[in-house]
């Protein structure tokens, strides 16, 4: 199953990455040949199969509602690249008027 | 052993020779770190060393046993895979995108080994984001094997699988999302044990497909790994998908007696692909096994030809839904940008190598509109098919016995250039994180080239205890795990 590079350049838009236009062409093969590979997967018949997503017994995990210390303003922005008046600064995301 | 080379020693012995006042913390750590010193230029296992802290953490280890403190892993040298977080110590997953992040708590399984009174060393090299099978996908250097520095250790825990075959901590953590601590724990010569899903905390442990991923340990021996597992299995309130069962002494397992235990061999594990070394070492071990009177037969896990194209549709898919969270903004490396979206795209753009972006992609296109049922779907069906194969066989045998990985270590650069052909390094390992099973690789004999082959040992959920019951008959039957590198 071959990709066409509109599909790459589609996904690369959905994940956010910004890729060079070498980078479209070499994920295009190597995707492509991937998924080919994979083909395989559809001679199984699965119609009647339940998926599965966890190998563990579904079960809902809770804790009593109780307030205990979590980490400071401080130090979880310690990481941040930018910061401004303790929050997270970003560049603008709408345009000034 | 050479009594001037306690970094020779097992976490047994060295935990032996503590309590007997015939060794310190302190002088042990000084050889681990003389060891790094000497070979680590070479062998580049470690992203990150602390010297000055480990031997702190001696020091006060040593003080502890003087006040009537005890334990297996008291003064222990261990080193940790970088994409375990580590309280004040860098954390970059092999990654350029977490270039200098600091977190600001240790993973549930590094706070057990500190509480153990265990001794950090440093962080090992890892494929980014645990994204590979030979440490080249690291974004800092690629690590080598200590049996023949021209090839890799296996990946992606191959800094922790190196640094304990080279005597450069006496065992190390490490994380298994498809054979990440079997695969390199067979090309280096160690024993390496991924634990049941749901057996050890995840909490800390960067994520890369959550329902996979598991911390597994990378030791010298089996008695070190079930030592290893029972200091760092059990429930965590803050993993919700860690279980609350009881975590028994795993050393008590360690019988030698395999007697009457049902051994099962897929035949689906002999295929062409497999080294005739490989095959015969394995072939072998099983004969050994036998002897040693274990019930053998063969077994048939009917599906194993479609694990990997259902492990590498689901892992990427969850991979690209954690790695979501890398984005600029509240750590990490950001590219600057003039608006956010380009932001995004560009830090993520540049902050991830090729192999992270590659998964990214294919998970992306697999959980996509119009692709969602035919590849995401489709393997989490295909998943519960091999799922049912491990729980049939389970029902006739106690274990499971073939090789880890298809070949010893290969070259570095002979895979890079064909994902697919590295993505097939995984092809025995990675059916037990679907599963949801347990195992452990184990040394097994050397190839013509005197490269380490590995064998796995596969238990059911949970059956850590037979499974290193096995490996542990086996091991003192044969002489493998007594060999170390020339380096």
């Amino acid at each position: 199953m071959e990709l066409s590079r509109e599909t790459v350049e589609h996904v690369a838009d959905l994940a956010k990455l910004s890729l060079a236009d070498e980078e479209i062409a070499t994920y295009q093969a190597q995707l492509s040949a991937i998924l080919e590979h994979f083909e395989r997967l559809q001679d199984l018949e699965t119609e009647q199969i339940p998926p599965t997503a966890t190998v563990l017994p579904l079960r809902s995990v809770t804790r009593a509602d109780e307030v205990e210390s979590c980490i400071e303003r401080e130090e979880a922005l310690k990481n941040a690249p930018d910061t401004e008046d303790g929050c997270f600064k970003v560049p603008p995301v709408l345009e000034q008027a | 052993m050479n009594p001037d080379r306690p970094e020779q020693l097992t976490i047994h012995e060295a935990s032996q020779r503590l309590a007997d006042g015939e060794l310190t913390a302190e002088a042990l750590t000084e050889a681990v770190l003389n060891r790094i010193a000497a070979v680590d230029g070479e062998v580049k296992a470690y992203l990150t060393l602390r010297p000055e802290r480990a031997l702190e953490a001696a020091q006060a280890a040593d003080q502890a046993r003087a006040e009537g403190s005890a334990g297996d892993l008291l003064g222990i040298p261990l080193a940790v895979k970088d994409v375990l977080c580590t309280k004040e110590m860098v954390t970059t997953a092999g990654s350029r995108i977490l270039e200098g992040f600091v977190p600001p708590y240790d993973a549930t399984v590094v706070t057990r080994l500190k509480e153990a009174g265990a001794v950090i060393p440093g962080k090992t090299n890892t494929d980014e984001f645990a994204m590979g099978s030979s440490t080249e996908n690291s974004a800092y250097f690629t690590t080598r094997n200590p049996w023949d520095l021209s090839r890799v250790p296996g990946g992606s825990s191959g800094g922790s699988a190196a640094a304990v075959a080279a005597g450069e901590c006496l065992a190390a953590l490490g994380s298994d999302t498809g054979g990440s601590v079997r695969q390199p724990a067979s090309l280096c010569g160690v024993v390496g044990l991924k634990p049941t899903y749901g057996r050890v905390s995840r909490y800390g442990l960067i994520a890369f497909a959550s329902s996979l991923d598991q911390v597994g340990v990378l030791a010298k021996d089996v008695r070190d790994a079930a030592i290893m597992l029972g200091a760092v299995a059990g429930h965590d309130p803050r993993d919700g998908t860690s279980m609350d069962l009881p975590v028994p002494d795993y050393t008590t397992a360690l019988t030698g007696d395999v007697r009457n235990v049902r051994v099962g061999v897929p035949e689906e594990y002999f295929t062409d692909g497999l080294q005739p070394a490989v095959e015969r070492a394995v072939r072998a071990a099983v004969e050994t096994l036998a002897d040693l009177g274990a019930e053998v037969q063969m077994v048939s896990l009917p599906h194993t030809d479609y694990a990997l194209p259902v492990y590498y549709l689901i892992a990427p898919a969850e991979a690209s839904a954690n790695l979501a969270r890398y984005d600029g903004v509240r750590y990490g490396v950001r590219s600057e940008s003039e608006s956010l979206e380009d932001m995004y795209r560009r830090t993520r753009g540049e902050g991830f190598g090729s192999e992270v972006k590659r998964r990214i992609m294919l998970g992306t296109y697999a959980l996509s509109a119009g692709y969602y049922d035919a590849y995401y779907l489709k393997a989490q069906k295909v998943r519960t098919l091999i799922k049912a194969d491990f729980d049939a066989a389970f029902d006739e045998v106690d274990v499971l016995v073939g090789p880890t990985s298809p070949t010893t270590a290969f070259r570095i650069g002979e895979r890079t250039e064909d994902p697919l052909q590295m993505y097939l390094s995984d092809v025995f390992t990675l059916s037990m994180n679907l599963a949801g099973t347990c195992g452990l690789s184990l040394p097994c004999g050397f190839d013509e080239q005197g490269l380490p082959i590995g064998m796995q040992v596969m238990g059911p959920a949970f059956g850590e205890g037979v499974a290193l019951r096995v490996a542990h008959a086996y091991e003192q039957a044969t002489e493998w795990h007594t060999r170390n590198p020339a380096l």
